[in-house]
């Protein structure tokens, strides 16, 4: 779980730096790192890893939560009131958001590309440039980035927790790291969405 | 004091459970929320209706026999206290206050605020201990051990088995419990030895018990009456892959 | 009298054990497979002896009340555990602890037993280290220790404030060992309702299952009793709550002799009663007597805080009385010196029944921090029970019955006047003569269940490797079986009005206001009398609701309750019998002109043993004489 899920952590900030090439005008640096990706076999491997990660993350966190939910068959009368890493109560409804947004993603772009929806898989730039203008398309969009921040949130350091990754220094150092990420992440795809949608 | 008491109450492990309210108006601040059940139970006896049953024993916070879910905090809403020393002080006159007993599939309930916890023995049998036998030790002085792994071994070695953690839990983990005594063992240089064959049995019986996993929320260690730390759990996330 | 042979082995003192060792007769590893030992209780002692005789490879069963073996009382003795390791290099041995538990216990327990405590005290410490427990270390890495109560050496090994808990815990790793690997088997929440004997051993239990009510028969080739004191005579104490005396009463109504009963130890610095719900005293360590000063106001019922009584106003009293020792008297002097202040009126508090232990002065010399450094926890604790800060008020403290010295008595091979019947840790009588010194139980319980017993049983076991696995159909399992059930049923048929914890707090009272710090053959006299007329209003007048058939803690409760309306007159017999004061046992009428104690050597130098003589009759005193071959009976001072 926190294996794969570093893996998505890494992941994440190079489609960023990806996406904010969509800033440009000029189209051919991000169709060309979108092909480039597409096509460059290191890449593809760890494309296939990193699917293998995706699938991992979600298959293994619902079983988890399964197991989990079974583990206290009779509830409390009395809402839990501890003190508490607030938004790990909320992994599997921020996670399961995110993957419905997953879904919608891979049905605009990745599928096209794997030829299973129709598009044009070398101009993923209009694409994309043509979703931004669709202002529900952006609800949701913001929507699911800000549960995304919420999950990367108590992920960053329960990531390492869980390795049993601890240390006196690193782990507050870490946990900065958390913040940062959880909140830099989404609003650099925030960022691109906004710009895109409100000020072109 | 006057006080609205919601216990839970259930005649036996197979008998279905209800919340019973009782009323109490003469509470002095001075008790102890036990000492405070106590006269309910007294008064219950009396009109020779059955008491509330709940474990209880030392009563100075060491045996880790009480505990109950107080207000949607086990051990009631003081940090670092078992329910024993719980005082009527530290609630509010005129408060509805729910009683129940720990919620965990390990952890059944045998009568009202009685739970089973032998759970938790099953666990220390698996592997929570260090294979000598009386008269072959050593000279105790012969192994030396720093200062500062006794001291954090001390820490970890004073959870009281009480539960606390796994009731305050989301998922109802045991991995605090488990993770204080591996942690003990392994910061001393003694419980090195069969460091790798403990982790791997105990959280293996662990798991089987049927206690939930661990997602590092931090409830039980909020609840924890003895203030163990998540960083024992760390620990034992790191002893668990060096045994494999 | 060949039921009170103490079989002490001949030879010079610090040969005896060696020699015993040496002689008693063993038993072949297949054979001790097919020989079973029963356990009771799971202190430090049983849980101690349950591992040991289960590494040996005996089928061991053990018992317990509490829902986990882990639970049992020793979890919490806070200060030490002593041993003779002399690591301080401040001359201690062997032979000097002997010497002060034998002078700490007013030359009242036998020598052989107290000397062999002490020598197997350093396999206790180099046991427990091996179990991981994790005794406090210097910066080398070696053990640290401190100095306690009553001695001039440092030999008190401990764990911050909670060696009973870790000893117990080390116990219970090993007992855990055990029970993997089969050699043990773990019975929780079964409380033990009678001795079985057969051919007049002691050959079996019948216990009941607190949580379904089922009364069941275990049978055994010995039976051991760990089953700790009973302290909770006085209602209030530092004991559990559940803590009692059931079993070892079981075992005296059956033939095992009950040793001075009247030695009940009062541990001086207790959080006083706070109000009349109040169901425990809480203990606060010894240590604290180091820096604290105790002290009442020199003006009866003075109204003012504690803080507003100007210094001359102050009476400091134990370093009036006692300036060689000041704070630091053992605790059966500490514990006269406050109930004679409160007692002529100068107590504390709301109820007047305390007085005070004050750091302002410690504070000031040493500052916050260092106070903090000695006592932070305890400062916490206290604050945590009374809502009143230590650093800014003195504590109030009073004393609270703590520990039995006297119990079952044993021989020197632990087993009771009972063949095959085995009595260790606190249940017994033989360490701590009238008074025990502070880190010496933990110290002799894991001794006695460890090293001691695990010898002395092959010594009686030897003779019955050909007796095959002790049936429970035998009729006299039946029917101790149905006299147990005889008696619950005549508890729950009694169908009266008031809860057996109600009888319990008038019992308790009484005990605390006659038997108690002090005794007076008027008082034990009257108290007798007193809890006669309570036993009979208890057997008319007690309610259990709920089914014997069910988890019922009213049951339990009015079980032990009513063994302690007849073991408290058995120990008010003893203490009438005993006219004398020795340690914790103050007659009033044998003081000095000063108050302090008065020991009378020539008549009282025995230990009295109590043998059961049926209901309604009084028990028979049966003698066994101290002879002191090594050490010399001398009055103890501290003036």
């Amino acid at each position: 779980m926190a294996l794969a899920g570093l893996f998505l952590l890494l992941f994440l900030p190079v489609h960023l730096v990806i996406n904010l090439m969509l800033l440009k005008s000029d189209p051919d640096p991000f169709n060309t790192a979108a092909h480039f990706m597409a096509t460059f076999p290191l890449v593809k491997i760890v494309e296939i890893v990193l699917i293998a990660a995706i699938l991992i993350h979600i298959c293994y966190g619902i079983y988890l939560q399964i197991m989990n939910w079974l583990s206290r068959p009779a509830g409390y009368a009395v809402r839990n009131k501890s003190e508490t890493a607030f938004f790990s109560r909320f992994m599997i409804w921020t996670g399961a958001s995110v993957l419905t947004f997953l879904v919608l993603h891979f049905f605009n772009f990745y599928f096209i590309r794997l030829g299973l929806v129709e598009g044009n898989a070398e101009d993923f730039y209009s694409v994309a440039h043509d979703l931004f203008s669709i202002p529900a398309y952006n609800y949701i969009y913001l929507t699911c980035f800000m549960l995304l921040g919420l999950h990367l949130f108590h992920a960053f350091s329960s990531a390492f927790q869980t390795l049993g990754l601890n240390h006196r220094i690193w782990t507050p150092v870490v946990n900065v790291l958390a913040w940062i990420y959880a909140i830099g992440i989404p609003a650099g795809f925030a960022f691109i969405s906004i710009s895109l949608w409100l000020f072109r | 004091m006057k006080l609205t008491l919601k216990i839970w109450r259930q005649k036996n492990a197979r008998a279905r459970g209800t919340f019973v309210t009782y009323r109490m108006d003469d509470v002095s601040p001075e008790m102890s929320f036990l000492e405070m059940l106590d006269s309910l139970n007294k008064k219950l006896v009396e009109e020779n209706l059955e008491p509330v049953a709940f474990d209880h024993d030392c009563r100075e916070g060491i045996c880790g026999s009480c505990g109950m879910y107080i207000n949607g905090h086990p051990h009631g809403p003081v940090p670092a206290i078992t329910t024993c020393h719980l005082s009527m002080r530290h609630l509010r006159d005129g408060e509805t206050i729910w009683v129940e007993p720990w919620r965990a599939k390990p952890f059944p309930v045998i009568k009202d605020l009685i739970v089973d916890r032998s759970a938790f023995d099953k666990i220390q049998s698996a592997g929570g201990f260090i294979s000598v036998n009386s008269g072959g030790a050593p000279e105790a002085n012969s192994i030396p051990v720093k200062r500062k792994n006794a001291d954090d071994a001390f820490d970890s070695a004073i959870c009281i088995g009480c539960g606390a953690c796994v009731a305050a839990c989301k998922n109802a983990s045991a991995m605090l419990f488990v993770s204080a005594k591996i942690s003990q063992f392994a910061l001393l240089p003694q419980g090195r030895t069969e460091a790798k064959e403990r982790v791997r049995a105990m959280v293996e019986k662990m798991d089987e018990l049927g206690f939930g996993n661990c997602s590092n929320t931090g409830a039980c260690e909020a609840e924890c009456p003895k203030q163990i730390k998540l960083t024992n759990i760390a620990r034992l996330n790191r002893e668990y892959y060096k045994a494999y | 009298m060949e039921k009170m042979n103490s079989k002490i082995p001949d030879g010079p003192l610090s040969q005896k054990w060696t020699r015993y060792k040496a002689s008693a007769r063993l038993v072949n590893p297949a054979n001790k497979k097919k020989l079973e030992i029963i356990v009771v209780g799971t202190g430090l002692s049983g849980a101690g002896a349950a591992s040991a005789l289960g590494e040996l490879g005996y089928s061991v069963k053990v018992f317990c009340y509490q829902d986990s073996p882990r639970r049992a009382h020793s979890v919490a003795a806070q200060g030490g555990i002593n041993a003779a390791k002399n690591y301080q290099n401040d001359g201690d041995s062997v032979y000097r602890l002997f010497y002060d538990m034998i002078k700490g216990g007013d030359f009242r327990a036998r020598e052989a037993n107290v000397y062999r405590a002490a020598e197997v005290s350093n396999q206790v410490i180099d046991h427990f280290t091996a179990l991981g427990v994790p005794f406090a270390r210097d910066y080398g890495g070696t053990l640290d220790t401190r100095s306690f109560g009553g001695v001039q050496v440092s030999r008190t090994f401990y764990a911050k404030g909670q060696t009973g808990q870790q000893c117990l815990l080390g116990c219970y790793s090993s007992l855990n060992r055990q029970i993997k690997k089969g050699s043990v088997k773990m019975f929780p929440r079964r409380e033990m309702l009678d001795l079985v004997l057969i051919d007049g051993k002691a050959r079996g239990i019948i216990a009941r299952n607190l949580i379904t009510g089922e009364i069941e028969r275990h049978g055994a080739h010995a039976v051991v009793l760990a089953t700790g004191g009973y302290g909770t005579i006085y209602y209030l104490s530092t004991l559990a709550v559940n803590s009692n005396a059931s079993a070892a009463w079981k075992a005296y109504r059956k033939g095992a002799f009950f040793a001075n009963p009247s030695f009940v130890q009062i541990h001086p610095t207790c959080v006083p009663q706070l109000n009349e719900y109040q169901s425990k005293l809480t203990l606060m360590s010894e240590s604290l007597r180091n820096d604290g000063r105790m002290w009442v106001p020199k003006t009866k019922n003075d109204p003012r805080p504690a803080n507003e009584i100007p210094e001359e106003e102050r009476d400091y009293f134990l370093e009036r009385r006692y300036p060689a020792y000041g704070n630091l008297v053992p605790r059966d002097v500490g514990s006269r010196a406050a109930k004679e202040r409160c007692d002529a009126g100068f107590g504390v508090g709301d109820t007047k029944l305390a007085v005070y232990l004050d750091f302002r002065d410690a504070i000031k010399a040493q500052g916050k921090k260092a106070i903090e450094n000695k006592y932070g926890n305890l400062f916490e604790m206290y604050l945590t029970i009374t809502g009143i800060d230590p650093y800014e008020e003195p504590m109030r403290i009073y004393p609270a019955g703590h520990y039995t010295m006297g119990g079952l008595w044993v021989d020197y091979e632990l087993m009771t006047s009972i063949p095959g019947l085995y009595a260790i840790g606190e249940s017994n009588f033989s360490d701590h003569g009238a008074n025990r010194l502070g880190a010496s139980s933990l110290m002799q319980a894991a001794g006695d269940g460890y090293f001691i017993l695990p010898n002395t049983i092959s010594n009686y076991l030897a003779d019955d490797i050909r007796v095959p696995k002790i049936s429970t159909d035998k009729p006299e399992f039946a029917e101790a079986e149905k006299a147990a059930r005889e008696r619950i049923e005549k508890l729950m048929s009694i169908k009266g009005k008031q809860s057996a914890a109600s009888f319990h707090r008038r019992l308790g009272k009484i005990m605390w206001d006659y038997v108690g710090m002090t005794r007076n053959e008027a008082g034990l006299k009257k108290a007798l009398e007193m809890i006669r007329e309570l036993q009979a209003e208890f057997w008319k007048d007690l309610s259990i609701p709920g089914s014997a058939e069910d988890l019922n803690p009213e049951l339990e409760k009015a079980g032990r309750v009513a063994d302690f309306l007849e073991l408290t007159q058995l120990l008010i017999t003893d203490a009438l019998n005993r006219k004398e004061s020795c340690g914790a046992h103050f007659r009033e009428e044998y003081q000095t002109p000063d108050g302090e104690a008065m020991r009378n050597d020539k008549e009282f130098a025995y230990v009295a043993a109590w043998e059961y003589a049926g209901e309604g009759n009084p028990p028979v005193l049966h003698r066994e004489e101290l002879k002191f071959e090594e050490v010399e009976m001398k009055v103890r001072s501290y003036k």
